[in-house]
């Protein structure tokens, strides 16, 4: 499977125009051509990889930009902060879940933001931690904090046994 | 084919109402032609879904964009085998798909089970014919899938990405029909109830069915966990969402009965608990369609928000209340026949294993409830979410792994010490060796570690039955190993077929072990750049960028990265990972770009790259990595368990049912067999 979609998409990187693939491609699928498509002028060169980082033809295909990973995304210390932290766009997901996952979310990436900025400004793990439930409520942990009511979620299901 | 679709809908609905009036009515007593025709009401009723399911299917194979349902799930550039899968795609379709199967379950139950139980079988048919009814008005009032739409759209809306996947053709079929049958073993529970039949005789007309809707529930969840690892990308395969946890509850609670079933069959305990496993197994299935349709609770799966959730709620309220009515009218009958006679025995180590399965069933439902229940009681909103249900139940599900072990092989009644250690000290050596070894290994970690320990303990336990088995075999029929064992399975299909299951749940339980272990590196690459990420069996996996393709599908733009994977050095192949924009008819971007994570999967681990995004609409991708140990012993142990439970439940049967011993005449009175099963 793999390697089928790879042969698909390196006919389609060398060779896109000259060989036609994308035309034939369209119109096996009775479509405008791949050019039209992704907003080329004629005469221009189709193929990807222009500037010496090569450039995508339709960037916005390819998802919302991005910017490069920094040591912080994989600092496994800031990991196990964001994986207590609930994302708050809606989704079921930790912060770290979230932002390694759904690309399209705008806001485990902000939050991913705020938790390096705490971190680097000294922070402890359990001071970042408190800051969002200052901030955000009790809600942004992924568990809720074994006291008080809290107790009976953890303490029931065990009592009942 | 709408207004052919609602009349055959409103026809299922009066038919169905029909036939439950008069099987609850009870009149059929006398009367034998009305009992016949309550049957064949039921498969009235399930024409008259056949006839709309094919209304449906006609609309969306034809595009009649006129129709909702058509145009909120399908467009003209889907592909073929999605516009059929958007039957179930939606909550209307749903709807509809859900009470065509249970009406196939339904007939099926009248058709099937054995004459013996004539006069159980038009109360069965008032149940489901009551459930069907429910679902049909639902349709009718709530969610009609015949709407139409006062114009008509050039195109439709187009299915979701993440439900274009080939899990999501399987998966949602296979859970409903794990799902809708358990209303099959429920009905005749009820109906035993009600016509105070209460002895052993419905637990075999049942037992069956409670197999058949726990192997599809099986099938269904772990197809659930597959689409999950391949198309959601997060790296893993279960994340305790409240619809993952509703279709795990009622697979909890029905394998606690098929356990507890057994101390009823042999010692005529538990009688009352089982009826009450066999409810509370019905109603929790209402509660996870409740919860997966009414909003009530955010979920990744939940359909749009609408006002069925009362439908369901109301009906869920209705289900629990009259059916423990008349559990509770009927306690008397329910009295056990024996009484517990030791702490170690086999009775014990099920009535244990049953009160962890459904206390690990409890507090999954208590986490996934607790939000309401705290916003009702402080006012706070919180969130429960996988640290809660792991710190809960990793710790139980370690004590059922134990008991998978001990449970069978421990002595009824009441074990000896001459039985413990007769069976005991071959397996628990093999745990202890187990855990040597990986301690030797360096782990340190402990769950992962006991995890592991217990599935030696396990294994140990099921290779010692095995081998004691063909070994006594060999001696007595003087047969070839190979033979022995097949015949050994053959002839104690459930004894085996039990076993075969228990090494499908070790095996699950190692490969979750094994997550534990999981590397996740992130890393940003221009073409030609690499990163190397070390997996924990030690080797070095180097990941080269060799670019970023787009290219146009069927229905989309693709944006293909590929990385070249070598391992120490040599060389094994390409990985690619896609983002995919969904395109309508005139080119025009549908949905969010949705991303195919490219797997390289493997006996001991999984290299999983997934493709985030690429930095300023240029080449240089934003890769993760991860290598995930013994995923694949998941989707293994699924299929060790699907071939158990179909072992176990194969016609036939053997020494196991006809040496059963007999008991007190009200006991004897059922020597029972389901159709087909040869006696």
């Amino acid at each position: 499977m793999n390697r089928r979609r790879f042969l698909q998409a390196g006919a389609a990187r060398i060779g896109a125009g000259a060989l036609g693939l994308s035309a034939a491609a369209g119109a096996a699928a009775g479509m405008a051509p791949l050019e039209r498509l992704l907003g080329q002028q004629p005469g221009q060169e189709p193929l990807a990889g222009q500037g010496a980082n090569g450039s995508l033809r339709d960037p916005d295909a390819a998802g919302r930009p991005l910017s490069a990973t920094t040591a912080a995304d994989n600092d496994e210390a800031i990991k196990q902060i964001e994986q207590h932290l609930h994302c708050t766009c809606g989704c079921n997901l930790d912060i770290y879940t979230c932002r390694t996952t759904d690309f399209s979310c705008s806001y485990s990436p902000e939050l991913h933001k705020e938790v390096v900025a705490l971190y680097d400004s000294g922070k402890t793990a359990q001071q970042i931690v408190d800051a969002f439930v200052a901030k955000y409520g009790e809600k942004v942990l992924m568990a809720p904090p074994a006291e008080g009511f809290n107790l009976a979620g953890y303490l029931v299901p065990g009592a009942l046994i | 084919m709408t207004l052919l679709g609602n009349f055959a809908l409103w026809t299922a609905l009066l038919v169905a109402l029909w036939c439950a009036g008069i099987a609850f009515s009870g009149r059929w007593r006398d009367r034998p032609e009305l009992a016949r025709a309550v049957t064949r009401s039921v498969y009235a009723v399930l024409l008259c879904l056949l006839v709309a399911s094919v209304s449906l299917w006609k609309g969306l194979i034809s595009h009649d964009f006129n129709i909702e349902y058509v145009a909120s799930y399908t467009s003209r550039n889907l592909p073929p085998y999605y516009i059929v899968s958007a039957f179930w795609a939606g909550q209307k379709g749903s709807l509809l798909f859900w009470a065509v199967v249970l009406s196939i379950f339904a007939s099926a139950a009248q058709f099937l089970t054995s004459r013996r139980y004539a006069d159980l079988l038009p109360y069965v048919a008032g149940v489901t014919s009551s459930v069907v009814a429910f679902f049909v008005s639902v349709m009718i009032f709530a969610a009609n899938p015949f709407a139409r739409l006062a114009f008509t759209p050039a195109d439709g809306r187009g299915l979701n990405p993440q439900l274009q996947n080939v899990g999501m053709v399987i998966h949602p079929p296979m859970l409903y029909l794990g799902y809708i049958s358990i209303t099959i073993p429920f009905a005749f529970a009820v109906a035993a109830l009600l016509s105070r039949r209460l002895d052993t005789g419905w637990l075999h007309a049942i037992r069956k069915w409670t197999l058949v809707s726990w192997l599809f529930l099986s099938i269904g969840i772990t197809l659930g966990m597959w689409w999950a690892y391949v198309e959601l990308g997060w790296g893993g395969y279960w994340a305790w969402d409240p619809v993952e946890n509703a279709s795990l509850l009622p697979w909890l609670t029905m394998t606690a009965f098929l356990h507890s079933v057994m101390i009823q069959e042999k010692r005529g305990m538990l009688k009352r608990w089982n009826l009450g496993l066999i409810i509370g197994t019905f109603l929790l299935s209402v509660f996870g369609t409740f919860i997966t349709r009414s909003g009530v609770i955010s979920s990744v799966h939940s359909f749009t928000q609408s006002n069925v959730g009362y439908f369901f709620l109301a009906f869920l309220v209705a289900a629990a209340v009259l059916s423990f009515t008349l559990l509770y009218t009927r306690w008397p009958l329910l009295e056990a026949e024996v009484q517990l006679d030791s702490v170690v025995s086999r009775e014990a180590a099920f009535l244990f294993n049953n009160l962890l399965l459904v206390g690990i069933a409890f507090s999954v439902l208590w986490g996934t409830l607790f939000p309401i229940l705290s916003e009702a009681v402080r006012g706070t909103k919180i969130t429960v979410g996988a640290p809660f249900f792991n710190r809960v139940n990793v710790p139980l599900g370690l004590l059922l792994l134990a008991l998978t072990g001990v449970g069978p092989l421990i002595a009824w009644r009441k074990a000896s010490l001459n039985n413990l250690r007769r069976q005991f000290v071959a397996p628990g050596l093999a745990g202890l060796a187990t855990l040597a070894a990986f301690l030797a290994a360096g782990m340190r970690d402990p769950y992962p570690l006991i995890a592991l320990a217990l599935a030696g303990f396990v294994a140990g336990t099921v290779v010692q039955e095995f081998w004691r088995g063909v070994r006594a075999r060999v001696r007595i029929h003087a047969e070839a190993a190979p033979v022995a064992l097949v015949r050994l399975i053959g002839r104690n299909r459930r004894r085996y077929g039990g076993y075969i299951v228990h090494v499908g749940i070790l095996i699950y339980f190692v490969a979750f072990a094994g997550m534990a272990f999981k590397q996740e590196r992130e890393a940003t690459l221009k073409p030609g750049q690499s990163v190397d990420v070390r997996s924990p069996f030690g080797y070095t996996y180097r990941f080269t960028h060799m670019g970023v393709s787009q290219y146009e599908a069927l229905n989309r733009v693709v944006s293909a990265a590929t990385v070249e994977v070598s391992r120490d050095g040599k060389r094994i192949g390409l990985i690619t990972s896609e983002k995919r924009q969904y395109v309508d008819g005139l080119k025009r971007p549908t949905f969010e770009p949705s991303t195919e994570v490219g797997i390289r999967s493997g006996l001991r681990e999984d290299l999983y790259v997934v493709f985030a995004g690429s930095v300023n609409g240029s080449e240089e991708a934003v890769y993760r990595f991860n290598v995930n140990p013994l995923v694949w012993w998941v989707w293994f142990g699924g299929f060790v368990l699907a071939f158990g439970g179909i072992v176990t439940m194969w016609p036939g049967g053997g020494p196991t049912i006809q040496a059963r011993p007999r008991r007190a005449p009200v006991q004897a009175g059922y020597e029972v067999a389901l159709a087909g099963e040869a006696r």
